[in-house]
């Protein structure tokens, strides 16, 4: 068999970022507008379906194809590399991985052509990184559930039209019974709360979703009941891949900028590139996102190959990568000057959209847990 | 219906290297793309088959790299690839290798032939026209735009002259040579680029064709290149300080000096 795919994807995917992505990413920020004609001309060329498989109507690519597109999306504009992780990790993967035959045939179709954007629900109010502590609960009824609450931070809220949804069913042996549901935006009783108004992913849909008195059917249960908490913690093993590739693509895109600002601009006649501060710093940039993207793509090979270490590779390449991606941005804004903080430069965004690869899918203090449990457990 | 497209896989950049000796392109260490017009014939060839439907066949003749070029006409939607390659082909001139391909496109056999109008690192614009020559089919250069009434099974072609367009309809089997200008191409898909993978690309060699040797390679080829060189552009700046209304009359007398107004 012919081995073409990385490289004519790759060749792809640039392509369509600098032509596509680039031009829009600043109206994206300034006007906070969701770039919908961009994902529909994403989907068009199947980079919303890239790990679905064939007989679901996905392009059936493997994981790295897809890291790879969020790292190339990012380097240009984080709010569209987002969208497709949320989309291909928090919607795609859950269903694939613990979908029934029928869920997989009802659902996948229309998310791998791109016609529905999919969606993850698991943070509330009171259940932020203490994500066990769920308010939101699904009573089983004779053929449906019962789903009351409320979920806060949901990326392509309001514009996806599937949903995973985790809520509390009962009473487990160490607390509560937690299971994951698929949600469809047209049930009835489910409706979209607060749009929040960020620092930084500013195009990025980002609101509070309100379920009241919603009837899920029975067959839309995700996986085994009371398997909720374990298909959202695997679910984010890898979401943080697809956050660490955007890291990494946000500090790409903003080394590169760097680069072409210090050659050109001058001070004390020379360009300031011609300075030794300035190039050390880069240095480092540099081999700080070497090491950054070691890190993504050794946790896609354990995705890949579906090692049990995947998820301390997963939050040390997040970790890794969201602090290698605010280093990056920082130190980019300052070798810009004065010129970096205005919004006419592309780095003060960059800078702005960084911040949140530390925070969300889990921040960098609980991929520090994560990997300090296991070396501990042993 | 059956399209075939002729494509070239050019370097990418407008700093071609010409060896000294032989006076032929240096290939090795130049990125390489689908020629930018080849490109549009590709797309067009695509937008007839989502019309009408039709089978799209890719044809190139070159080196064994010359494959990454059919394999992203692939990853675009094109149905079938082949590549002519053998070491007879080498050193062709546009004659030489408008007869090697004809020959390849009359054994496979084709209802429309697609081409680029001409390809950024000869820019003769003579191989198409050839094709058609050999093939004895009629011609249609500068395509500007190109439709297909599939009822009437009518292709309509926009030529583009320099100041005006002629809008042709033609029955039968043709040969269109196509302008970059005419489209933006479509992006290779995730769908196509996984697929490309299972397919195989045919190759095509002298042994297949029914050629002679003396019509092909360097002996077929009447275009002997004495010199390549790459123009030298005499720049030189000339600074003054002048105020708005001289600078403008001395801009203006230096044009008029120029002939450029």
């Amino acid at each position: 068999m012919a081995n073409f795919k990385h490289t004519l994807f790759e060749q792809m995917i640039k392509d369509f970022a600098e032509t596509e992505v680039k031009p829009l990413a600043q109206e994206v920020d300034e006007q906070e507008v969701f770039p919908a004609e961009t994902v529909e001309k994403m989907a068009k060329s199947g980079i919303m379906g890239i790990i679905v498989p064939k007989q679901y109507g996905g392009a059936g690519g493997d994981y790295n194809m897809y890291i790879y597109a969020v790292e190339e999306l990012s380097k240009h504009c984080a709010t569209t590399g987002v969208i497709l992780s949320a989309h291909t990790s928090l919607c795609q993967a859950p269903i694939l991985e613990y979908g029934t035959e029928e869920q997989k045939q009802k659902y996948l179709p229309d998310l791998a052509s791109g016609k529905k954007i999919g969606a993850f629900g698991l943070t509330e109010p009171n259940a932020g990184t203490d994500a066990s502590n769920q308010q939101t609960v699904a009573v089983e009824k004779e053929d449906h559930y019962l789903l009351n609450g409320s979920k806060i931070f949901i990326t392509n809220a309001g514009y996806a039209s599937t949903y995973i949804i985790i809520a509390v069913t009962g009473k487990g042996p160490k607390g509560p019974e937690m299971s994951a549901f698929i949600v469809e935006s047209a049930f009835e009783g489910f409706t979209i709360g607060k749009k929040e108004k960020k620092m930084g992913i500013r195009g990025s849909s980002t609101c509070e979703l309100i379920f009241e008195n919603v009837k899920v059917p029975k067959e839309n249960l995700l996986g085994k009941r009371g398997d909720g908490f374990k298909i959202a913690m695997k679910t984010l093993d890898g979401g943080r891949i697809g956050i660490a590739a955007q890291a990494l693509g946000i500090a790409e895109g903003a080394l590169d900028t760097t680069v072409a600002y210090v050659k050109s601009r001058k001070q004390f006649g020379k360009p300031i590139s011609a300075f030794q501060n300035t190039q050390f710093v880069l240095a480092d940039l540099s081999t700080k996102i070497a090491a950054a993207r070691l890190l993504v793509y050794a946790a896609v090979a354990a995705k890949q190959n579906k090692e049990p270490t995947l998820s301390v590779k997963a939050a040390q390449a997040k970790l890794f990568a969201a602090e290698t991606a605010m280093e990056v941005t920082t130190k980019a804004v300052q070798l810009h000057g004065g010129y970096g903080y205005t919004r006419e430069y592309p780095v003060e965004r960059m800078m702005r959209d960084a911040k949140i690869t530390e925070i969300y899918e889990g921040t960098s203090e609980v991929q520090r847990m994560v990997i300090s449990a296991a070396l501990l457990k042993k | 219906m059956k399209i075939i497209v002729c494509i070239k896989q050019v370097p990418n950049t407008t700093e071609i290297k010409i060896d000294p000796v032989t006076n032929t392109l240096k290939r090795d260490g130049v990125p390489s793309i689908i020629n930018p017009d080849d490109k549009s014939a590709i797309e067009a060839a695509l937008s007839l088959k989502e019309k009408c439907g039709a089978t799209v066949t890719v044809l190139t003749m070159g080196p064994m790299q010359a494959e990454k070029a059919l394999r992203e006409a692939l990853a675009m939607g094109a149905d079938e690839a082949f590549l002519l390659t053998d070491r007879a082909f080498a050193g062709s001139d546009t004659l030489a290798t408008s007869t090697i391909i004809a020959a390849a496109i009359k054994k496979l056999g084709a209802d429309l032939v697609f081409c680029g109008r001409q390809a950024i690192d000869g820019d003769t614009a003579q191989v198409g026209p050839q094709i058609a020559e050999h093939l004895d089919i009629p011609q249609i250069t500068y395509a500007a735009a190109i439709d297909y009434d599939c009822e009437r099974d009518v292709l309509r072609v926009k030529r583009q002259f320099e100041d005006r367009y002629q809008v042709l309809e033609v029955k039968g089997k043709c040969l269109v040579t196509v302008l970059s200008s005419m489209t933006k191409p479509r992006y290779m898909n995730v769908w196509d680029i996984v697929e490309q993978d299972e397919k195989e690309i045919s190759f095509i060699t002298f042994a297949d064709l029914e050629l002679n040797r003396e019509d092909i390679g360097l002996n077929g080829s009447p275009t002997k290149v004495k010199s390549t060189a790459t123009k030298q552009f005499d720049k030189t700046i000339e600074t003054v300080e002048l105020d708005p209304e001289s600078a403008a009359q001395t801009i203006v007398d230096a044009l008029k000096a120029r002939h450029l107004i």
